[in-house]
């Protein structure tokens, strides 16, 4: 090949590095290994981490193990779908397309916003990005988040809003919610003013926030109203309201839950709606439909000249790759699941969470934390710190009975997050609430 | 001109039709997935949750059999063009195969089911195969130090840059701007605005290669640092690099490398021998991850050991016998991905890694420049190339003959469709007029290359005798060249159920 | 290409006409022909206080967007919203349905910054464009 290209050896090629610039031999990797090979490697790593499909989970905090229905796999996998690119050239992208549209429908009818992108890269970035937006349409710098989203998605809020003389502060809590009245309180000054105030719902703790409320606190407020941005879990959109009924400016969440292997935190991909009056600051690509030349429906990106590849400097966000197979997969579960599964799985977390707290607070000295109604996710207390007590459940009794609060906060090191799925049978629950008891030295 | 090439369907109208909607299969009381029955006691809803926060009427997802489900989705995935199909030379993408034994590995259950927050003890394969690809990356690219947390290159990009100013902060120096080639990916401008800092454009020399002493003369003690590309855009290896990086570091200021075109000199060049602080790789590009229609991908970040102290927590490292996650790094910049970064394309890249070992990523790179070059030479006579002398692993021509024919570049690319392959990139960089961006990758034949390329000389035959057919291009796809600023203009974003439209306004 | 002679123009491919006391702009004919296809335009709300070669709204197409620069200083007294209403008639009658902001309090001086008709073609032509 290189002959007929005109180059008479591949040092010739070469010759564009200067020497001084070139890897002096080999870098340090092992030796090629064939598919067999590979397999028995990484079965070795595989053997080292526990087995999901025989160890019972009630872990949660933010991934949380749903049913994936089969044809999810059967389909997210076809070749077309996973080996295809941005879709730029839309007439040969007519599949990617499509399936966004579908998806940005879904997100709106789950969050009852006029607007919604193609995804981002997780519900974290989703949530900074939302409130770059509420900055930019508000021109305000100070940012309200509630003590109750959960931690992770507050440090990486900060990570996106380091610069610009932005002041982020973090709202009081009252039992485990937002603390309404100094909510209240500090949007009747809004001295400076407000841009956003960032609630989740159900919250990093599990309970269900009065977004009722709070959307009539945030509309209220002294001088221009700042943006009530929510994250929201998509599950308990089946059952919960839409935040936008209640005021809500842009939604956002994480599409773990519907469709997506845990993979040690990712990939995952973020929702992103939010009213058609910000259509042109909203991140993130768009699929809209239109005609060709003799009037066929088809799907192509739009308003590109909000993004980086035109925009450059100006663009709303950088993002430019983003979280499309992940998105295509959430899309055909919620198509699989209609409106009554979703609202079936959703139930069906509510009634097994509600059991389990009971079931594990008739454990003496194991008590409920907060008041207040919650969906999938609880925190109790136990009588010693929750971490040890984990690693004993695990490695005794092969179970994952939560994740200790401690995690977070150091402080809050008797504390245990417990979720429960669907997927959690009363066997399960009983096993758990068991095997607590016994390791805490009671029987249950 | 050897290779065959792909005939257009002679009756191209058979192939044509709307493109249909999941919703459009809708019949109420259809339902795709039935979960067990509850074995658990059952309470009033109202009991549990406040009456006022219920919703009062249902989302309106599609109502569709499982069987239903699966034809739309096998109906759409049919209209799009996929690597596994054929050739997709776009130039900076790297659209090169996708191992299947990477999938196979990625979805073992004891890697792809693992929760992160589980005990370290029933984690401690996920730590092992996070703190060996950290060194792998390192390896390959020389660099001391990677972090694995950026979820894309462009949040790479983000994360350089905001190293960057945690640096510059830590010293006490007063920086603003970065320095950007006007050849630069869109990206890497909308990154440094992210983080506070303002690009400046510095424009390439005649040969596409940045002017080096143009941009030595607009370093000062404002300038936080640079960010380029290596190869460039115009797939042309900078030369100048470490002496650009040696007059940067001399005001203390720091080297960015956009590391999109990485499969251009991996396994050939080091990183950090050309003076290099932090670079991004995209492991949807060089490291054979899946595209994904858009993504995911990852974006890990290499540094050099002067910036590793701000890397992002929370990091693995060894812990006696095994290893743990923590976040005790006091110059830390804080957590830039709820977790520790997109651990699933993680894995495929490290087993594209282990399947290539150190000779074969030599070779993907010995490859790619071949490729390149030899579809260079057969395509300059068809579309003259931008730059002389050989490429690395993508090159740029120039379609601006066929504007006196009254077509664009764009509508050979639309034509280009009508024979079996996406067409390259097209009018970037912005540079060469009229442009088409060719990387072909290492994982295409010979005679892969010969057919593309002759399918270009078809067209541009066509462009000669027959101009009107590829303007209108394209004809053999399911929906001809689509009304983009209708689609604009109209700003239709989601379905409506015909009745409702018009009620619900547009 | 048209440059109607009783129009004045700025080397950001704006038009301005003066009626009385206010002025009234746009985008030429040439701006439209190269952002191609229109699709939305940004505009100031009346009142809004213009400096001149300050953006003030902008112009976006399918694959391109422009900001919109004021010839003058002044205050809007009108901005033309039938322009979002449809935004191709911008592309089709930019000098006429396609204006864009009416302007009063304009200082005199800064109109002599402006180009007349044959100037402005020149200033295309010289800058690598074609006029014709």
């Amino acid at each position: 090949m290189l002959a007929e290209a005109g180059i008479g050896r591949f040092e010739e090629l070469l010759e564009q590095i200067p020497e001084p610039l070139r890897l002096k031999g080999l870098p340090d990797l092992p030796p090629s290994q064939s598919e067999a090979e590979i397999r028995r490697t990484f079965g070795v790593l595989a053997g080292r981490n526990y087995d999901p499909q025989k160890t019972v989970s009630f872990l949660g905090a933010g991934v949380y193990d749903h049913a994936i229905p089969s044809a999810v796999d059967h389909l997210a996998l076809r070749s077309e779908f996973y080996t295809a690119y941005t879709p730029y050239q839309a007439e040969v992208a007519q599949g990617t397309l499509a399936a966004i549209f579908e998806f940005q429908t879904m997100t709106c009818e789950l969050t009852g916003l006029d607007a919604a992108n193609a995804s981002m890269y997780d519900g974290a970035s989703a949530a900074a990005e939302a409130l770059l937006l509420a900055r930019g349409a508000t021109r305000a710098s100070r940012i309200l988040i509630s003590p109750c989203v959960n931690p992770r998605i507050r440090e990486v809020v900060q990570m996106y809003h380091a610069h610009g003389d932005v002041l982020i502060e973090s709202l009081p809590e009252d039992e485990g919610r937002v603390d309404l009245a100094a909510l209240r309180a500090a949007l009747a000054t809004a001295d400076p003013p407000i841009a956003a105030v960032l609630v989740q719902q159900p919250n990093f703790f599990g309970l269900v926030e009065p977004l009722d409320e709070i959307g009539a606190i945030v509309s209220d407020g002294e001088g221009r109203r700042p943006h009530l941005v929510v994250s929201a879990d998509p599950i308990s959109l089946g059952i919960l309201g839409p935040p936008a009924s209640w005021g809500a400016e842009t939604v956002v969440g994480d599409l773990q839950p519907l469709g997506i292997p845990a993979q040690f935190g990712g990939p995952s991909a973020g929702y992103f709606a939010t009213r058609r009056a910000h259509i042109r600051r909203m991140p993130g690509r768009i699929a809209a439909e239109t005609t060709d030349g003799e009037g066929r429906r088809g799907f192509t990106l739009t308003l590109q000249t909000r993004e980086q590849h035109i925009r450059r400097e100006k663009a709303t966000s950088n993002i430019c790759t983003n979280s499309a197979l992940v998105a295509l997969r959430a899309t055909i579960h919620l198509s699989l699941l209609g409106p009554r599964g979703l609202r079936q799985v959703a139930e069906q977390c509510l009634h097994r969470a509600h059991y389990a707290l009971q079931r594990l607070t008739a454990i003496p000295q194991v008590t409920r934390r907060y008041p207040g109604p919650f969906f999938r996710e609880f925190v109790i207390v136990l009588p010693c710190p929750a971490a040890p007590v984990i690693e004993r459940l695990y490695a005794e009794h092969g179970i994952l009975g939560g994740v200790p609060l401690s995690r977070f906060v150091a402080e809050r090191e008797n504390e245990l997050l417990v979720a429960v799925t669907e997927q959690r049978t009363s066997e399960d629950i009983d096993r758990l609430a068991e095997c607590l008891g016994r390791v805490l030295g009671e029987d249950a | 001109m050897s290779g065959e090439t792909h005939p257009v369907p002679a009756d191209s109208a058979a192939c044509r039709g709307s493109v249909g909607l999941i919703f459009d299969r809708s019949q109420p009381g259809h339902r795709g997935f039935e979960l067990p029955g509850l074995d658990v006691p059952v309470s009033e809803l109202s009991e549990l949750l406040p009456a006022s926060l219920l919703r009062q009427d249902p989302p309106r997802l599609p109502e569709v059999t499982e069987p239903e489900v699966v034809r739309h989705y096998i109906g759409l995935s049919l209209l799009n063009h996929h690597v596994d199909r054929d050739l997709y030379p776009l130039g900076s993408c790297t659209m090169k195969y996708n191992p299947k034994i990477n999938e196979d590995i990625a979805r073992v259950p004891g890697l792809g089911g693992i929760h992160p927050d589980a005990p370290r003890e029933a984690v401690q394969g996920m730590l092992a195969l996070m703190w060996q690809f950290e060194r792998d990356l390192a390896a390959v690219l020389d660099m001391d130090a990677v972090s694995l947390h950026p979820a894309a290159g462009a949040q790479g990009e983000m994360l350089g840059m905001k190293l960057f100013r945690a640096y510059h902060d830590h010293h006490g120096n007063r920086k603003r701007t970065i320095l950007i080639p006007d050849s630069a990916h869109g990206t890497n401008p909308a990154s440094v605005a992210m983080v506070g800092y303002q690009p400046v454009q510095v424009a390439s020399g005649d040969d596409g290669r940045i002017d080096s002493e143009k941009l030595l003369g607009m370093i000062d003690e404002e300038t936080a640092g640079i960010m380029i590309t290596n190869p460039s855009t115009l797939g042309l290896f900078e030369p100048e690099i470490g002496r650009v990086a040696e007059r940067m570091h001399a005001v203390d200021g720091l080297v960015y490398m956009d590391g999109a075109n990485l499969n251009a000199f991996m396994g050939l060049a080091s990183v950090g021998a050309m003076g290099v602080d932090a670079i991004h790789v995209n492991l949807h590009k060089t490291f054979s991850t899946p595209h994904g229609g858009g993504g995911p991908g990852a974006g890990p970040v290499g540094v050099d050991k002067k910036l590793e102290p701000f890397l992002p927590t929370p990091r693995v490292v060894k812990d006696g016998d095994g290893f743990r996650m923590t976040c005790e790094a006091p110059h830390t910049i804080g957590r830039m991905h709820p977790y520790y970064g997109n651990v699933g394309v993680i894995v495929r890249a490290m087993v594209y890694l282990r399947t290539l070992g150190a000779e074969g990523v030599r070779a993907v790179a010995r490859a790619a420049m071949v490729n390149a070059n030899y579809l260079k030479h057969k395509v300059d006579p068809i579309f003259p190339v931008a730059k002389p002398g050989p490429c690395m692993h993508e090159f740029v021509s120039s379609l601006a003959w066929t504007r006196q024919h009254g077509v664009k570049n764009i509508d050979v690319a639309k034509r280009l469709l009508d024979y079996g392959f996406h067409a390259p990139t097209v009018s970037f960089p912005l540079i060469v007029p009229d442009a088409f961006m060719i990387e072909p990758t290492e994982t295409e034949t010979s005679g892969s290359l010969d057919r593309f390329a002759g399918a270009l000389a078809r067209i541009a035959n066509e462009v000669r005798e027959h101009p009107e057919v590829v303007a209108s291009a394209p004809h053999a796809t399911r929906v001809g060249r689509l009304d983009e600023a209708g689609a604009a203009r109209r700003l239709k974003i989601r379905y409506e159920k015909p009745e409702d439209a018009g009620a619900d306004g547009r | 290409m048209e440059f109607p002679k009783d129009l004045r123009y700025t080397k950001d491919h704006e038009w301005m006409r003066s009626e009385g006391e206010e002025v009234v702009f746009g985008i030429t004919d040439y701006a439209q022909d190269q952002l191609g296809d229109i699709v939305y335009v940004e505009l100031p709300e009346v009142g809004a206080a213009l400096t001149q070669g300050e953006a003030f709204g902008s112009v976006e197409a399918v694959k391109a967007v422009a900001d919109l620069l004021s010839p003058v200083s002044g205050e809007v007294v009108a901005s033309n919203e039938a322009v979002n209403d449809d935004p191709s008639v911008v592309n089709r009658s930019p000098y006429g349905d396609g204006w864009m902001v009416r302007v009063k309090g304009v200082n005199a001086s800064e109109m002599d910054d402006l180009m007349d008709a044959a100037a402005y073609g020149t200033f295309i032509e010289e800058s690598g464009g074609e006029a014709e």
